[in-house]
């Protein structure tokens, strides 16, 4: 179990990346056959908002895991995970400049700079950037391993802020967004016992 | 001279004969249709009433379709997510009902909901309803104006504003098992906004018994406020003296103010008010002061400082 061979790892890849694209898909599927409902671009947004705090939790639960189970290859599909939750980020955040806000700049600069959930969304957005930017075998090697992996621990704070972001835009109900804070609590926290150990 | 008074409706906003008659047509038609053909999803319950459109109070928009009015909006009640009114509200029994008449006024009474819609005129209105999260509606309400009831009762001296209570009742409403809000319910007007002709109290929509989900069996409609400020199935209204304390109000006070009149340059602390998306369409429009009805109500907040008194 601890090695997977090169088949397994495959069948494992696919399998992770075939998942990956269900929410799109079925996006897809419900735009053609009229099942995105009466607001349409509020459906598209939540959703994509929705898949990239799971590719988020999904991302981060992969090195515990990895280290309860000793099972070393989910470490190989821990990169496909992170790009996804960018792509529904990226899905997320067109959504809103485009079919919601329809390229009103000026709307956009007074919403990021006025609304709170709007600037930790959009920061939380920023920050994922340089990390997909990094995401290569060759800018791993450009950066050097440590350097790296301090970069990339930036996605702490970007999950910590995208959780915020929800928390911050529902109206009154935050269980949602109260899930996903414990599950975050719960991944990080796991990582602080570990370290200390 | 022409000598016209600021509460009458603009001429753009008057439905012309020809369309006013069509409707009629259209009404009196499906009034021979089995309730419950005409529209899908109309539940077997809903009756068709014999309502007179009242065009000085409607709007010509094009009205929201039957299926999204009654499948996406806020009544937490049954629920915070949009589509849950429409699911939750089903097992509501709206029938024994009763409205209580209570407070500062001559003659307190409770109304048995069926004996109030007999005892007034019904009429339909197409209003904008703008939700404050930034999306708006046009819905065809059938319903009592309130200024008829209120008349009947005889608001005392003391009466300066209205308290409306929705049924507290985890059993019905699941929504109230967890404390998302202060159950019951509550919100308020002023006494001249609650007397003011465009304030109803709908018991109807489409020509039909109102759907539980959107506030069966009576709800109050405000049109130049925004959605939440028209409380569903009320059982009380209570006239009172001092200033209710609304549910919204309670719950957030720095973001939901007594008046929630509809103003483009206030915004919420969330929502920008300056565009909404009207259901279906792509592109956002302005959203316009007191919800399009600044002609009739703005009057009412003269000389008050609305960014104060949000």
């Amino acid at each position: 179990m601890a090695v997977a061979s090169a088949a397994q790892l495959r069948w494992l890849k696919i399998g992770v990346f075939v998942l990956a694209c269900y929410p799109l898909l079925r996006l897809i599927f419900l735009g053609v056959t009229d099942g995105l409902g009466t607001n349409p671009i509020e459906f598209i947004t939540r959703s994509s908002g929705t898949w990239t705090l799971v590719g988020l939790m999904l991302t981060l639960t992969v090195t515990p895991l990895r280290q309860l189970s000793g099972w070393n290859s989910l470490l190989r599909v821990r990169r496909m995970l992170g790009l996804f939750s960018f792509f529904y980020a990226c899905l997320h955040f067109i959504t809103y400049i485009w079919l919601d806000q329809f390229f009103d700049f000026a709307a956009i600069i007074k919403d990021v700079y006025k609304r709170p959930f709007i600037t930790v969304g959009f920061s939380a957005f920023v920050l994922l950037i340089p990390l997909a930017l990094t995401s290569s075998n060759n800018m791993i090697r450009r950066l050097g391993a440590r350097r790296w992996q301090l970069l990339h621990r930036l996605v702490y704070v970007i999950a910590i802020l995208g959780v915020l972001h929800y928390a911050w835009l529902v109206k009154k109900d935050l269980t949602q967004p109260l899930i996903y804070a414990a599950v975050l609590t719960v991944l990080l926290g796991w990582r602080v016992l570990h370290r200390r150990r | 001279m022409l000598i016209r008074s600021t509460k009458d409706i603009p001429s753009s906003e008057i439905t012309p004969e020809a369309v006013y008659l069509r409707r009629r047509q259209f009404m009196q038609a499906g009034a021979v249709v089995a309730a419950g053909a005409l529209l899908p999803g109309v539940s077997e319950a809903s009756v068709r009433l014999a309502a007179v459109v009242n065009n000085r109070y409607s709007t010509p928009e094009k009205q929201t379709p039957y299926k999204d009015v009654t499948t996406y909006n806020n009544y937490y009640e049954f629920g915070t997510d949009k589509s849950d009114p429409a699911e939750n509200a089903q097992n509501l029994k709206t029938r024994p009902w009763t409205v209580s008449i209570e407070g500062e006024v001559k003659h307190p009474k409770v109304w048995d909901i069926d004996a109030l819609l007999k005892a007034f005129p019904l009429e339909e209105r197409i209003y904008r309803m703008r939700c404050v999260e930034g999306w708006s509606m046009v819905i065809p309400w059938v319903g009592i104006p309130l200024a008829s009831l209120i008349r009947q009762v005889e608001p005392t001296g003391n009466a300066k504003y209205v308290e409306f209570t929705t049924l507290h009742d985890p059993a019905q409403m699941t929504g109230q098992r967890r404390a998302v809000l202060d159950w019951p319910y509550i919100e308020g007007l002023r006494l001249d906004e609650a007397m003011h002709p465009l304030t109803i109290l709908a018991v109807g929509l489409y020509g039909q018994t109102l759907p539980n989900q959107n506030g069966a069996p009576i709800r109050l409609v405000v049109p130049w406020k925004y959605g939440f400020k028209s409380a569903k199935a009320i059982v009380r209204i209570r006239f009172t003296e001092q200033q209710p304390a609304t549910a919204w109000g309670r719950s957030a006070p720095s973001e939901y103010g007594f008046y929630s009149n509809v103003n483009p340059a206030v915004d919420h602390p969330r929502w920008s008010q300056a565009k909404e998306r009207r259901i279906g369409e792509f592109f956002k429009r302005d959203t316009l002061a007191f919800n399009g009805y600044g002609d009739q109500v703005a009057q009412l907040y003269r000389g008050m400082d609305l960014r104060k008194y949000y």
